[in-house]
């Protein structure tokens, strides 16, 4: 059996080829100067830039914070370049004027850019490390009113509505990774849906990571107007490395009155190799407000990065509103994953519900840290959370850190948690049924995690349980 | 079909079997009993390929081929199947899903065409009347919550699936009351053919009331220490085993 193990160990990680494109990259190094550059780059008004140099002034008084359960060596922030682009982007330009050598790379991460050949209906905008090289669909989503671009188009073209809510769920100042995003972010997706409008298909956007020293600092702003329905879905990869990239996104979502957001991710950075030698490092702030009667969904499958730091919250700011976080990480070889979610119960009658599967394997360490808040003025709150860790070996390692704190007497919480491990028992009694060895890891991981695939977009759910049976095949021993 | 030549085997290097030779032909039931500890439920894992059972010498055979070299899930494809003493709880993995990946995989295995999940769902529900199961079993996950008897009820509806020709019971009875034990008896008599056989470890007697053994062989420290057609099983029913241990002695 542990031939067929070692095998699968050392399978490859399937997106670690690069591109070889020439770009226009900023040497390392931040300051105010760095700052200026991107926003000038990418042609942005002065409150854009007056914004940006406030959160990178805050950042500088900060400190990295080092409360997650992650062992790392310390990031030399002026190591990584902080801006590169392909040259042959032109940063206004249409799909048609795409270089080929780019829709051949997302091509080969099973991304088309072309319209005709999507059968899917799922409306794209592809991030190629600084900057944003299309979004597909637009023409058939403008019919609706829904706005799908990337940020700096945004920025250009429809300013109020940005400027109106850029940072106001997550504001420049809440924490060092987003107060570094909002100064240096490059690009990202914004979306807009108008009142009542439920939008046909599914946007998404893919993050790649080309440049070896370049970081990625992407920035998602997401607005359900009254009434809307969206479902948004979040891939990325990055080339295999020895050294580690820095990887610190914002995403921002509001929902107001009675919209419905459904955010899901399938999170598969490089991770790095089996001594811990490269991979991505992952430092997002995922948040989302929601008015009354809205529900916010976050949905992640966290295979990938070496580092995963990284919570999507839900402010229930109005009556009746409802936030969810289904959740899938897996920390493999040396991956270190800290991850959970933050509920904040503001309005009357809110609802929580948090579902958390950790899986660790080899010598991963899987953190899972929640909060649940419920303030005084939410009468009659629920949250339900639930908390599953499942072992793989006996060289990895499962946390839990819950934190509840209710003031209002009123609320009803709920929090069930459990460990297993994945027993030389189980596998055997699949095999005694003829099912090979990967395919019993899998049938078992995909067993425990069901309840959250569920949740995804049926071709995500799909790729997502290949994503973790190729993660963890032959970790078992 | 199964020839089994000196075979030794130990488990974490502690010898557990010390010499078992047996034949097994198509068509026939051999009862395999012996006190606890005697190597009985040893003899079936490491026949089943169960990765902490090490052979340490002699030969399995099994239709031919050397069985020992196989994978677990090969021999499963070739027609071997445990019943197992305490089948395994995989939750949140329906119990159809895994029947029919069982199942596809065994077909593919031979080269056939994998079935639909709808014409396996037409196949599996005629099967459950054998061991008296209700559909709904079909969708809970696999034995997760199950009791005993249906844990056990459940193996055998697996071994209805996959017609093994070479059925291993690992003291199948243990845990079932009597009404269990009459419909997995009833479930292993008839999936009985000439062209199959199979291995009834047990500790009791009763068991073969209703599973009627061809040969019975009594196992005692890792050794077959005697071995009788079914009147034996009676004469060990009304004796115990002390005598035989004795004599060996």
């Amino acid at each position: 059996m542990s031939a067929t193990i070692d095998q699968l160990v050392n399978r490859e990680y399937q997106y670690g080829f690069s591109t070889d494109i020439e770009s226009e990259t900023l040497p390392p190094g931040l300051s105010e100067d760095t700052v200026r550059f991107i926003s000038a780059k990418k042609q942005e008004p002065e409150w854009l830039l007056e914004w940006r140099l406030k959160a990178y002034r805050r950042w500088l008084t900060m400190t990295e914070p080092h409360w997650p359960n992650l062992t790392y060596e310390p990031i030399d922030y002026q190591a990584s370049s902080y801006y590169s682009a392909p040259k042959s982007v032109n940063p206004l330009g249409s799909l048609d004027e795409v270089d080929p050598k780019l829709l051949e790379t997302y091509a080969k991460l099973g991304i088309s850019l072309n319209e005709q050949k999507r059968l899917n209906g799922v409306a794209v905008d592809a991030v190629f490390d600084s900057v944003s090289v299309g979004t597909t669909f637009r023409a058939e989503l403008a019919k609706e009113g829904i706005i799908f671009c990337s940020f700096g188009e945004a920025v250009r073209e429809h300013g109020d509505l940005v400027r109106q809510y850029l940072g106001s769920v997550v504001p420049y100042s809440d924490n060092f990774f987003a107060a570094l995003n909002s100064a240096v972010f490059s690009d990202g997706s914004f979306c807009y849906i108008p009142k009542g409008v439920r939008c046909p298909m599914e946007l998404s956007t893919y993050f790649r990571i080309n440049q070896s020293t370049t970081g990625q600092f992407e920035r998602t702003l997401i607005v359900a107007d009254e009434g809307s329905y969206v479902s948004y879905l979040e891939g990325c990869t990055a080339p295999k490395r020895d050294t580690n990239q820095l990887h610190a996104a914002v995403v921002e979502i509001i929902a107001l009155d009675s919209a419905t957001v459904k955010y899901s991710t399938v999170q598969n950075w490089y991770s790095g190799d089996e001594e811990g030698v490269g991979g991505i490092y992952n430092f997002v702030t995922k948040r989302g407000k929601a008015m009354a009667n809205a529900k916010i969904s976050w949905t992640q499958v966290e295979t990938g990065s070496a580092i995963t730091w990284k919570y999507p919250s839900v402010i229930l700011q109005g009556d009746n509103s409802v936030g969810e976080f289904y959740s899938v990480a897996v920390a493999s070889k040396m991956q270190q994953a800290d991850t959970g979610t933050k509920m904040i119960h503001i309005g009357r009658n809110t609802k929580s519900n948090i579902v958390s599967k950790g899986i660790s394997a080899m010598k991963g360490q899987n953190s899972y840290r929640g909060k649940v808040l419920i303030l005084p003025k939410a009468e009659g709150a629920r949250n339900y959370t639930q908390c599953d860790s499942m072992l793989v070996g006996n060289a990895c390692g499962a946390h839990t850190f819950p934190y509840i704190e209710v003031q209002n007497n009123s609320a009803i919480l709920e929090h069930e948690a459990s460990t297993s491990k994945i027993g030389e028992d189980q596998i055997f009694y699949l095999k005694q049924r003829g099912l090979d060895a990967e395919q019993a890891v899998s049938m078992i991981v995909s067993g425990f995690c069901k309840e959250v695939f569920k949740e995804l977009p049926m071709e995500f759910a799909l790729e997502a349980q290949q994503l973790l049976g190729i993660t963890l095949e032959g970790s078992v021993g | 079909m199964l020839e089994i030549r000196d075979l030794h085997a130990a488990v974490d290097g502690t010898p557990i079997l010390k010499g078992i030779s047996l034949t097994v032909n198509a068509g026939e039931v051999h009862a395999v009993m012996g006190p606890n500890g005697s190597g009985k439920s040893t003899l079936a894992q490491v026949l089943a390929g169960h990765p902490a059972y090490e052979i340490t010498s002699g030969d399995i055979l099994y239709q031919g081929e050397n069985l020992a070299e196989m994978d677990a899930e090969v021999r499963a494809q070739q027609g071997v199947f445990l019943a197992f003493q305490y089948p395994v709880e995989i939750p949140g993995v329906s119990n159809a899903y895994f029947l029919r990946a069982a199942y596809n995989a065994k077909r593919k295995a031979q080269g056939l065409d994998e079935v639909d999940p709808m014409e396996f769902l037409d196949f599996v529900e005629a099967q459950l009347t054998l061991v008296d199961m209700d559909p709904a079993m079909l969708h809970r996950s696999v034995n997760a919550g199950f009791s005993g008897g249906e844990k056990k009820r459940n193996e055998i509806l697996q071994m209805a699936v996959l017609t093994p020709t070479l059925a291993i019971l690992d003291e199948t009875d243990s845990g079932l009351d009597i009404d269990a034990l009459r419909i997995v008896a009833n479930g292993v008599n008839v999936l009985k053919r000439p062209d199959n056989a199979a291995i009834v470890v047990t500790h009791y007697q009763r068991l073969l009331n209703y599973i009627v053994p061809d040969f019975v062989h009594v196992l005692a420290g890792g050794r077959i220490v005697k071995s009788g057609g079914k009147e034996l099983a009676l004469e060990l029913e009304a004796r115990g085993y002390d005598w035989l241990l004795e004599a060996v002695a």
